[in-house]
């Protein structure tokens, strides 16, 4: 060994390791010292004091990326002293899992978490420039309040760090299940999305101690909800496509407890875009809005409370340590008692302004946050009940699809049904019959396109036509509503293209909706399964499809063994796919998988799994054919490209601090 | 070695699979009722599954019960009642609405009256609000607009 391997081996990498850990302690010094100093500062206007909070903000995301960077180092270089990648790692792992290990596991999502929350604050003081100084100051004094509960959260119950006295040869592997690319990145959205809330949290509780919110404030909040609604969006979106083609029978939203954590803040957060927008263009609604950024926020600690504490069992629990679960209830109880009285306090001072009738875009906003609120709630209490009925009636029982399929889905069908009229009305005061009239084509085709799917379909399910019909309803009514926009005359599709993005936005993120409830309802309404032992080269028919089990292998995998079959999926004689559903096993971590092979179509997905060998030499195999599933994962595309979009529009530009462009036009004019 | 690990692969016991072909009922109205009941019973054992789509034992086991007792001729809600009578209400995936989870079924609409209640009050008091007044400017406006003027 020379002396430059061994200085890197035993020297250099060690170091990186413990400077990791260092950065981390002193990001919780930062943290405490940008917690304090601009918080005083500000309520003592002591401008010197409130500026600290920006260079705290940036040296604090700094020494968390860094501290974040060198765990990811230990998982690449397989650094088996540390005791969390001994378990969770293994050296014959490929890259790419290697490097989402760093995240897979309880102590390293935790440093995510709080890495997304320095993120944040950063930003917010890198693009704050224009913010009144007191607010920007409380705002990123707040922020890094999360993050001291945080840190203290991780360097006192999770430390990433904790190294081995005698450092095994091997790891111990990450859960197979796991190994897969749609979900290595699914957490670093799903807390994207919930950490984003936090701004939205900080904000709310910086207004509330400035005890001023006008429409400024709602035009300041609103980007930073947006982009973690967006987040949330991808990242649920993610993850439910990794259950549906990896966990072998194509479900693709179970109701899960940890499933709902992050559904709740979801529907929060789409409640609390449009409040915002109410503040910003009307200045009303305002003690609700700050109300929802607080809860929205508050169900999002929730959600990490869940999945932390494991008192709600679920696949996703891997933390399941009382110590853990009873610190962030600490957190959650801090940050929502805190908030909550503040507001109680405050609430009052925020006067509502502006005046409208009971027919308008205001009451319609109102509605929309009703439906969505409500709905949230009884995500909420199914998900809790387990939990209320065994603690105060003592039975142990359980809340699974079947409840949540009949409680919750009314709301989203009066809230398709309620979308498009919503969104024609007017500020101010509507005539109904004005805003719903050029409507009522939309209605009557949507209602044809319905009728024509219960119709055709064989069998008397409501489900499905009720889904196309929505689609059709909301796709064309929102279509409709920004051809509107455009007004009337011979240049009306110019104008149409020159309208703010913020519409072009709204259009596109609402047929989304409609789109993935149209996907929601295909699948559940109309799905074909076969079961059945496949013998060799004997096809089978299933909804049409004829199939042909020809082969049956065994391979070797980096770090796996499968057994592979050989299908071909046939239609009028015609070949339309070669598939290969496989059965996986992970001798490491001494796991099996299955690995379903799908023919993907817009119409409908053919699924296909093989399971065991049986006795007279065939293989058992079953096959799905999945109407219109696609269109769930193309419509919550459509909803996060819709929040995108509405994301660069201008006057979020302007607001979230483009300074340079907006001091160009200034001098020009 | 390759031998030896496909030797592992063809021990390995657990399949991945739910319903296997060998339990499926030849009288499709019979087995369609069978898996209608099974998705509304869950696993004993697992984390949050119905017996339908858990490859556990036990729920193997209660997936030819639920079929032996349907080929009996028992009703949906015998052969439900007969599982819950030995496994509890903890097998319900859908709760029953007895006893206090009328709590439970009843929390969605509920607070959706209220919450209709208070948006209404909210609107009506929105609408008979007097127009409000342009509220004058601060200081720091008042100071800042004469500068912006004076350019």
């Amino acid at each position: 060994m020379s002396l430059d391997e061994f200085t890197g081996r035993f020297i250099l990498r060690p170091m990186i390791t413990e400077l990791g850990h260092f950065a981390l302690i002193l990001a919780f010094m930062v943290a405490i010292v940008q917690t304090i100093i601009p918080l005083v500062g500000a309520h003592k206007k002591w401008p010197a004091w409130m500026a600290v909070a920006e260079p705290a903000a940036t040296a604090q995301f700094m020494l968390t990326a860094f501290s974040f960077g060198a765990l990811m180092w230990a998982f690449i270089v397989s650094d088996f002293s540390l005791q969390l990648v001994t378990l969770n790692s293994h050296s014959s792992k490929p890259m790419l899992y290697k490097i989402s290990g760093t995240w897979g596991n309880h102590e390293g999502s935790m440093l995510l978490w709080v890495l997304i929350v320095t993120l944040f604050g950063a930003m917010a003081a890198w693009f704050g420039n224009n913010l009144p100084p007191t607010l920007r100051a409380r705002v990123l004094g707040v922020q890094a309040a999360i993050g001291v509960a945080f840190f203290a959260f991780i360097l006192f119950t999770s430390n990433p760090f904790v190294r081995l006295a005698v450092p095994p040869f091997d790891g111990q592997d990450l859960n197979p299940l796991l190994q897969d690319p749609g979900l290595a990145f699914h957490p670093p959205f799903l807390y994207l999305g919930y950490v984003g809330l936090s701004m939205a949290f900080s904000f709310a509780v910086a207004a509330l101690i400035e005890g001023r919110v006008d429409a400024a404030w709602g035009r300041w909040v609103r980007p930073w909800t947006l982009a973690a609604w967006v987040f949330l969006t991808i990242g649920i979106a993610l993850g439910s496509w990794w259950a549906y083609y990896e966990l072998g029978w194509g479900g693709f939203w179970f109701w899960d407890p940890v499933e709902n954590a992050s559904f709740m803040p979801w529907l929060l957060a789409a409640a609390l875009l449009h409040s915002a927008i109410v503040v910003e263009k009307r200045e009303s609604l305002k003690s609700w809005t700050i109300l929802l950024a607080i809860l929205a926020f508050g169900f999002s600690l929730i959600g990490t409370f869940i999945v932390r504490s494991g008192l709600l069992t679920s696949v996703h629990a891997f933390a399941n340590d009382p110590e853990r679960g009873v610190f962030i209830l600490m957190i959650m109880g801090f940050f929502m008692g805190g908030a909550l009285i503040l507001f109680a306090f405050r609430a009052g001072a925020m006067e509502a302004r502006g005046v409208f009738g009971i027919v308008s875009r205001e009451s319609a906003l109102v509605a929309n946050n009703l439906l969505l609120a409500v709905s949230c709630f009884v995500v909420f209490v199914g998900t809790m009940w387990p939990l209320v009925a065994e603690m105060f009636f003592d039975r142990k029982l359980s809340v699974g699809p079947p409840f949540f399929n009949m409680a919750f889905s009314p709301f989203m069908l009066v809230l398709g049904l309620l979308l498009p009229i919503g969104s024609a009305m007017p500020w101010k005061r509507a005539r109904i019959s004005r805003a719903v009239k050029p409507l009522r084509y939309v209605f009557v085709l949507a209602l044809a396109v319905g009728g024509l799917a219960y119709a055709m379909q064989s069998g008397r399910s409501l489900l499905g036509p009720i889904g196309l019909f929505l689609a059709a309803w909301i796709v064309m009514g929102t279509i409709i509503d920004l051809i509107q926009r455009g007004g009337r005359g011979p240049d009306r599709w110019a104008r149409l293209f020159r309208l703010p993005r913020a519409d072009w936005g709204k259009m596109v993120a609402h047929a989304g909706l409609g789109i993935t409830m149209m996907g929601v309802c295909g699948l559940m309404a109309w799905q074909q399964e076969d079961i059945r032992v496949a013998q060799f080269n004997e096809p089978f028919d299933v909804g049409g499809y004829t199939i042909t089990l020809t082969e049956v292998n065994q391979y070797e995998g980096p770090n796996f063994l499968t057994t592979m079959g050989y299908i071909t999926l046939a239609k009028d004689g015609r070949e339309i796919a070669q598939l290969r559903p496989e059965k996986r096993i992970y001798p490491v971590a001494q796991m099996p998988t299955t690995e379903a092979a799908i023919d993907y179509d817009l119409a409908r997905d053919v699924y296909v799994v093989i399971g065991d060998e049986q006795a007279n030499g065939g293989w058992a195999v079953r096959t799905y054919i999945k109407p219109l599933t696609n269109w769930i994962w193309i419509g919550s595309g459509l909803m996060a490209l819709g929040g995108l979009l509405s994301l660069s529009d201008r006057r979020f530009r302007v607001a979230a601090g483009a300074r340079k462009s907006r001091q160009v036009p200034v001098a020009a004019e | 070695m390759i031998r030896v690990l496909l030797i592992f692969l063809l021990l390995w016991p657990a399949t991945l699979w739910a319903v296997q072909p060998d339990e499926v009922l030849e009288n499709p109205v019979l087995e369609e009722r069978a898996r209608e009941i099974s998705k509304g019973l869950r696993c004993p054992v697992c984390q949050n599954e119905s017996i339908d789509e858990s490859h556990a034992n036990i729920a193997k086991d209660l997936r030819l019960l639920v079929r032996d007792r349907l080929v009996d001729g028992d009703t949906d809600q015998e052969v439900v009642d007969f599982i819950v009578a030995r496994y509890g209400e903890f097998v319900l995936l859908k709760p029953t609405i007895g006893g206090s989870n009328w709590l439970l079924w009843a929390a969605g609409p509920l607070m959706l009256l209220v919450a209709m209640g208070v948006g209404l009050m909210y609107l009506r008091g929105r609408e008979k609000a007097p127009a409000a007044q342009e509220e004058a400017l601060s200081p720091d406006e008042v100071a800042r607009l004469k500068e912006i003027l004076k350019e």
